[in-house]
């Protein structure tokens, strides 16, 4: 009698440790692919940037030379800061259009789904359409500068992409007028979250629509600000596309950025070693800016 | 009461009129393209913004031709469905195992979700792609769909996630007390549930998948392989003079996303701006 018990419990135990297990083999496609794809190569990427290698012979070890040659590489430290530029851009016009297209969306009720449209639309063309079409309207001969000029007003038919003063701000103008539709409909998503009677009393306490704005608004939504904010900064520091499809980095390094050097140094000059340090202060830098908004939460901000 | 009215009316009115600037500022750039795409370079650079009197619509069959387009179409084709399909395999699986199914540690997958879509992609890129090289993947679609299910699986699995620890259940515990399998209960009960969380992730994965670049210019060196955005590319760059054929051949990539999203723009919008925010 007792043997059989002890047999059953040990049937049941089995049985569930293999039920427990099986619910594991509904997640183990997901992280093998993770693995594979992204953690292993991230992980590889570490042990690359400590070595010399062209991609083609031997990988040679040298420790944190590629670190020293990085400090000392005034290219890393120019495309580092015009990463910076770039984030500030984002920070700035596309949240400010954003804002304010969700803020007078939130006050309308015909046409409101004809201009959310509208707004999204350049947000799912493709980057090699956006930067054709900028590339385009934006030509010296034939775009818009063009067109003024013969109208009579001068002064804008400039190689936008070509000049050296103007090719990082021209990528960010068009790579931020395909995003900041995105932020719009974000925003007014959670506007309608904010409590309706918080605008009456603002109304009848004769607060003014920048007013209502500022004090109602804002602060009704400010989880969802922060988040775009923080999503801002680290979607800036890969930022790639439209910079590699319309300037290259160029002309002679002024709009280049940490993810074009990178890419030019391991596919274009195959120091894949010295690309890879590259990479891994990227990570260094996107896990900087997730940690101190992490430890701005733990400290009680209301983020 | 009435000044309070006459207020408001005032406001939307001025609404409207930012609205509408805004609009134009977004949607005017793209009517120029489709303008342009049926003009000459000459007539392009005489009124970048004039109605074409003569349409050309040669532009678009010469840059359906000389583009390749049938074929690059297909290979784009078989690179989105074989992502959309094996995300929805993957991710479906695995927004069933975080919704409804004891995972112990799954606080640290969902942290792993978060984070590891924060990872730049070039930490990973130049590694993975003599990785790809030394399997056998490089230049080939399967390569391609492989990286592409990773790199879009954390956002798919979150949102398929999202979508079914809404489901009620009741449905699930009836199922399993008339003695389904758990595969059973994912494929009979929460798959038919379910499907508008499979819809809208499709869509938004294949969307991501038609327009990627990055990925597909490293990775794909064959030129009858490669997808519409990187034959486009090579395409400018071969007939960077001729304005009018280079914007239809981007008019002809662009069209089919336009139709689909004008058709389904609330699921798109709803995907995009969750799976984007909510991670």
């Amino acid at each position: 009698m007792a043997f059989k018990i002890d047999s059953r419990v040990g049937v049941s135990t089995a049985y569930r440790w293999r039920q427990i297990l099986s619910n594991y083999v509904f997640l183990a496609p997901v992280v093998a692919l993770n693995l594979i794809v992204i953690v292993i190569p991230s992980l590889t990427s570490i042990y690359i940037s400590m070595t010399k290698w062209s991609g083609l012979n031997q990988p040679e070890f040298v420790g944190l030379a590629n670190f020293d040659r990085l400090i000392n590489d005034p290219i890393y430290w120019k495309s580092l800061s015009h990463n910076v530029i770039w984030t500030i851009f984002f920070l700035t016009i596309p949240v400010f259009m954003g804002l304010m297209g969700a803020f007078l969306l939130s006050g309308i009720k015909r046409f409101q789904m004809v201009y959310r449209v509208a707004f999204f639309i350049p947000y799912v063309i493709a980057s090699v359409v956006n930067t054709e079409l900028w590339r385009t309207l934006l030509h010296p001969r034939h775009g818009i500068g063009a067109w003024l000029a013969k109208q009579g007003i001068e002064g804008f038919d400039i190689r936008v992409f070509g000049s050296k003063h103007t090719a990082l701000y021209g990528v960010a103008f068009v790579d931020s007028w395909h995003f900041w539709g995105f932020l719009v409909i974000v925003y007014l998503a959670a506007m309608y979250q904010v409590q309706p009677d918080l605008y009456e009393v603002a109304i009848l306490e004769g607060a003014s629509r920048f007013q209502r704005f500022r004090h109602v608004t804002v602060p009704g939504i400010r989880p969802t600000l922060v988040f775009t904010l923080l999503m801002i900064m680290i979607w800036s520091v890969p930022a790639f596309d439209y910079i590699y499809l319309l300037t290259d980095g160029g002309p002679a390094h002024a709009s280049e950025v940490l993810g074009t050097y990178l890419y030019n140094m391991s596919f274009f000059r195959f120091e894949v070693g010295y690309a890879a340090s590259i990479g891994v202060t990227m990570a260094l830098i996107t896990a900087c800016i997730v940690a101190i908004f992490v430890i701005l939460r733990r400290r009680g901000w209301e983020i | 009461m009435n000044r309070l009215r006459s207020g408001r009316t005032e406001t939307t009115a001025f609404n409207h009129v930012i609205l509408f600037l805004l609009a134009a500022f977004a949607l005017g750039p793209v009517l120029v393209l489709f303008l342009n795409s049926v003009k000459t370079s000459e007539q392009i650079a005489q009124n970048p913004f004039s109605i074409p009197t003569e349409p050309r619509w040669d532009n678009y069959t010469v840059a359906y031709e000389r583009g390749n387009y049938a074929n690059t179409v297909k290979n784009s084709a078989i690179l989105t469905g074989g992502t959309v399909i094996g995300v929805l395999i993957v991710g479906g699986m695995g927004g069933y195992a975080l919704a409804h199914l004891e995972i112990r540690g799954a606080n640290v997958i969902a942290f792993y979700f978060l984070v590891g879509t924060a990872i730049p992609i070039q930490l990973y890129v130049v590694p993975l792609f003599f990785l790809w090289k030394n399997f056998g993947l490089l230049n080939t679609h399967l390569g391609l769909i492989i990286i592409y299910c990773a790199t879009s699986s954390p956002f798919a699995t979150y949102l398929i996630r999202s979508y079914m620890v809404a489901l009620p259940k009741e449905f699930i515990e009836a199922a399993k007390i008339d003695g389904a399998s758990k595969f059973q209960v994912m494929t009979q009960v929460i798959l038919p549930l379910s499907w508008p969380g499979f819809l809208t992730t499709g869509l938004i994965v294949g969307l991501g998948v038609w327009n990627e670049f990055l990925i597909a210019v490293t990775f794909m060196h064959q030129p009858d392989l490669k997808p519409v955005a990187t034959s486009l590319r090579a395409f400018q760059e071969r007939f960077t003079r001729d304005w009018g054929l280079t914007n239809a051949a981007s008019v002809i990539m662009l069209l089919p996303v336009l139709i689909l999203f004008l058709l389904m723009q609330r699921r798109f919008i709803e995907g995009l701006t969750q799976g984007g925010m909510k991670m």
